[in-house]
């Protein structure tokens, strides 16, 4: 565990570093493009003067100054898998950001959807030394929770407090200086394959940037596309991506369960591609232009041209329908949404008061996908598009930008995680002197 | 079947990735400082080198100096700003004359050539000269308004005779007492510091008329009136104008002055003494003999 606080603390010394100079970049390492911002920070906080929340939901603390994408290579189901290629993508995409920007910029904050996501629920229970509710509780009552055996070769995540209890007072967001007996905490837990956090870090690194922070992605794009009573009330977020779906619960604005299903529009491209026999990139164009997944009477007769490289003029100038490619389109959307409703019927969407389901991501751009989502998830289906932020360009505000978005908010205002309190004294090593003090604050 | 047309072998396309070396050259162009030392820095050195180099040598220096004196010159001597002639106001023939030669001025020379301080303490640096105001005239006209010192006593010394005023300062030497007649006389040494109560003291002895000599400091403290018949008369140290004005008005009453006496001695003002020449002496005691002889 201490190895877990350690590598994360060290990110967030770096983000806090990274927040005095004022210029973070932030990095959205997907499958299908690799989105890079550069944020400024101009200190303003969170809640103005009359201790409300500012223009733009209080997200006007950041300005983007400087906004890039690109192809991404060697990046698949969200995770890298050829070093070298996802550098030099990262590479081109912080290039074109940092020259928009006109400055340099040494932190990256970075998310990635793979590495096959687990969730877990902690809690812990401890008895208060004092009936006040202080820090040192608070940060006892993390350390002392019992972390399930997540397995070798898995780091955690996010390890985010969700909801304290204090004696059968349930719901606490902040249950510092409350009176009490018992302290009771309810943590959930988010453990992502080490090897794809390393690639990552490694990556970055060989870039000479800092890693100041690392997200979810499943977890940032929910942080972006949700609303806010969506969040507060229950809601899931799914986000399309290229080689991975996130998918993504939040409760009481607190994500209580993420995963990943490894499928995405690559996938859907790769079907048209097979289907058809045609180039990958004319299938991914053919996808955007006239891709869907309810067909009408009028796409039996709609031809397109599918074309092809090969030379051979009869296999050149081809045409489908555009219900032939709805019909290899559709199954595999359906596949999709299905694998998304076992996640979230395993999670227990169900029992959430409100079911809100937002689809988000490049993905849910495809025409029609709302209704097709409503039947299989459920009726409470809406597409959802990235928070507004500052400086924004037109060109990334689009679905497919929200987690980049969303990490730029996770950037500007993280949620409180376990490696954010103190460790507590007594898992100090021995002759602390923290513990010796706090020694001879309990005897005297 | 083969292209007729041969086409360069289309190789993959280029990497739109920067190159290791190429994405830290251009991390460090926006580093900052470093953008900060290229856009002021760098031109700032440039200039600086380019400058050192042009100047050090000898010749270009010696040009542009010479151009410059030259162009300073050339503004120097335009008609608005040269000086042709000089006007003396406040100061008397001799005085002007005096001042013209103290101060060599070559006219026409240029305004920015005449030092007006300078020239102002020579000015006043002549004795006769009070004050002096120097200014330059519109017109190409350099002004000197002097005040003059007026003498108000002759000072005989022992190296002649000098005029000075009323502060006592030194105006001018003169030849001799006939040379200014209007003016009283006084003598002895430091009498120059105390002009003002020798003047007082001359006239309140105005109803001496022309009996009145002059005055004399004796021992660097106080004063003799020294009048016709080889008179004095001592005035005390403190208070010499009561005592002399006590003498004027005993001579009024009792004509002490016009009869044989060679000094009334004021400076025991509880006391004053009559000293008798030694012919008057001789005949008193002629007559007290006679008297006494003729008694018996």
């Amino acid at each position: 565990m201490n190895d877990l606080y350690h590598s994360q603390r060290t990110m967030r010394q770096m983000r806090k570093i990274a927040m005095q100079r004022g210029v973070v970049a932030i990095l959205d390492v997907g499958s299908s493009k690799i989105a890079a911002l550069v944020l400024r920070f101009d200190g303003s906080a969170r809640l103005d003067a009359e201790g409300e929340f500012g223009s733009l939901a209080g997200q006007s603390g950041f300005r983007v100054i400087g906004a890039a994408t690109t192809r991404s290579r060697g990046v698949r189901f969200g995770e890298i898998t050829a070093m070298g290629e996802t550098e030099r993508a990262i590479r081109t995409a912080l290039q074109a950001a940092q020259k928009m920007a006109g400055i340099r910029v040494d932190h990256v904050i970075a998310c990635f959807a793979g590495g096959d996501p687990r969730s877990y629920g902690l809690d812990a229970q401890v008895t208060l030394e004092d009936q006040v509710v202080s820090e040192d509780d608070v940060a006892r009552v993390l350390s002392s929770c019992d972390v399930p055996e997540y397995g070798e070769g898995r780091e955690v995540l996010h390890a985010q407090p969700v909801n304290f209890a204090l004696d059968h007072r349930s719901g606490l967001i902040d249950p510092r200086g409350q009176l009490g007996n018992e302290l009771s905490v309810d943590m959930h837990m988010l453990t992502v394959d080490a090897a794809a956090v390393q690639h990552l870090a490694y990556c970055i690194k060989r870039c000479d940037l800092e890693l100041a922070g690392i997200a979810s992605s499943a977890y940032v794009s929910g942080i972006a596309a949700l609303v806010e009573d969506e969040q507060e009330l229950g809601a899931a977020c799914i986000d399309l991506g290229g080689g991975a779906t996130g998918v993504s619960i939040f409760m009481k604005k607190h994500m209580i369960y993420a995963d990943s299903i490894r499928m995405g529009g690559d996938h859907i491209t790769s079907d048209i591609s097979l289907g058809l026999s045609v180039p990958m990139a004319n299938a991914e164009r053919i996808k955007t232009f006239y891709g869907g997944v309810h067909a009408t009477g009028m796409d039996d007769r709609e031809m397109i041209e599918i074309g092809g490289e090969t030379g051979d003029y009869e296999h050149d100038r081809r045409t489908a329908s555009v219900s032939e490619l709805i019909g290899i389109m559709r199954p595999r959307v359906e596949e999709i949404l299905e694998e998304v409703r076992a996640r979230l019927d395993a999670a227990g969407f169900d029992h959430l008061p409100s079911q809100q389901i937002v689809l988000t991501g490049g993905g849910s751009q495809i025409p029609g996908l709302d209704g097709l989502a409503a039947k299989i998830l459920g009726q409470q289906v809406r597409l959802g598009r990235p928070l507004r932020v500052h400086g924004l360009p037109q060109a990334a505000t689009g679905p497919m930008f929200s987690s980049a978005v969303g990490l730029a908010l996770f950037a500007a205002h993280p949620q409180d995680e376990w490696w954010d309190f103190d460790i507590p004294a007594d898992r100090y090593p021995n002759r602390s002197l923290k513990r010796a003090v706090k020694w001879f604050k309990d005897n005297w | 079947m083969r292209a007729l047309i041969r086409k360069k072998p289309t190789a993959s396309r280029a990497d739109p990735a920067p190159s290791r070396w190429a994405w830290r050259v251009q991390r460090m162009m926006l580093t900052p400082g470093i953008r900060f030392a290229l856009r002021a820095g760098v031109p700032f050195c440039i200039t600086l080198l380019a400058g050192t180099l042009y100047l050090s040598d000898e010749g270009r220096r010696g040009a542009i100096e010479q151009a410059v004196i030259e162009a300073r010159a050339s503004i120097e001597t335009r008609p608005e700003f040269m000086v042709n002639l000089m006007a003396i106001d406040g100061a008397k023939d001799e005085l002007a004359t005096y001042i013209r030669d103290v101060l060599p001025v070559d006219f026409p020379i240029s305004s920015f050539d005449l030092d007006l301080d300078a020239m102002r303490a020579t000015v006043t640096a002549v004795p006769a000269v009070k004050s002096a105001a120097i200014r330059i005239r519109p017109g190409g006209v350099l002004q000197i308004d002097v005040e003059q010192r007026e003498a108000a006593v002759l000072w005989r010394t022992q190296d002649g005779l000098a005029l000075i005023d009323a502060q006592g300062f030194y105006v001018a030497a003169a030849t001799s007492r006939f040379a200014r007649p209007d003016l009283p006389l006084i003598a002895g040494e430091e009498a120059d510091a105390h002009v003002g109560e020798a003047l007082e003291l001359i006239q309140a002895a105005a109803p001496l008329g022309d009996r009145l000599r002059g005055l004399v400091r004796m021992g660097e403290r106080r004063w003799d009136v020294v009048l016709d018949r080889d008179q004095r008369i001592l005035l005390p140290e403190i208070e010499p104008l009561r005592a002399l004005e006590r003498v004027i008005a005993l001579e009024g009453a009792q004509d002490i002055l016009t009869r044989d006496v060679a000094r009334i001695d004021m400076r025991l003002a509880r006391r004053p003494t009559v000293q008798m020449t030694p012919e008057a002496a001789e005949e008193r005691t002629a007559q007290q003999t006679a008297f006494r002889a003729n008694n018996q």
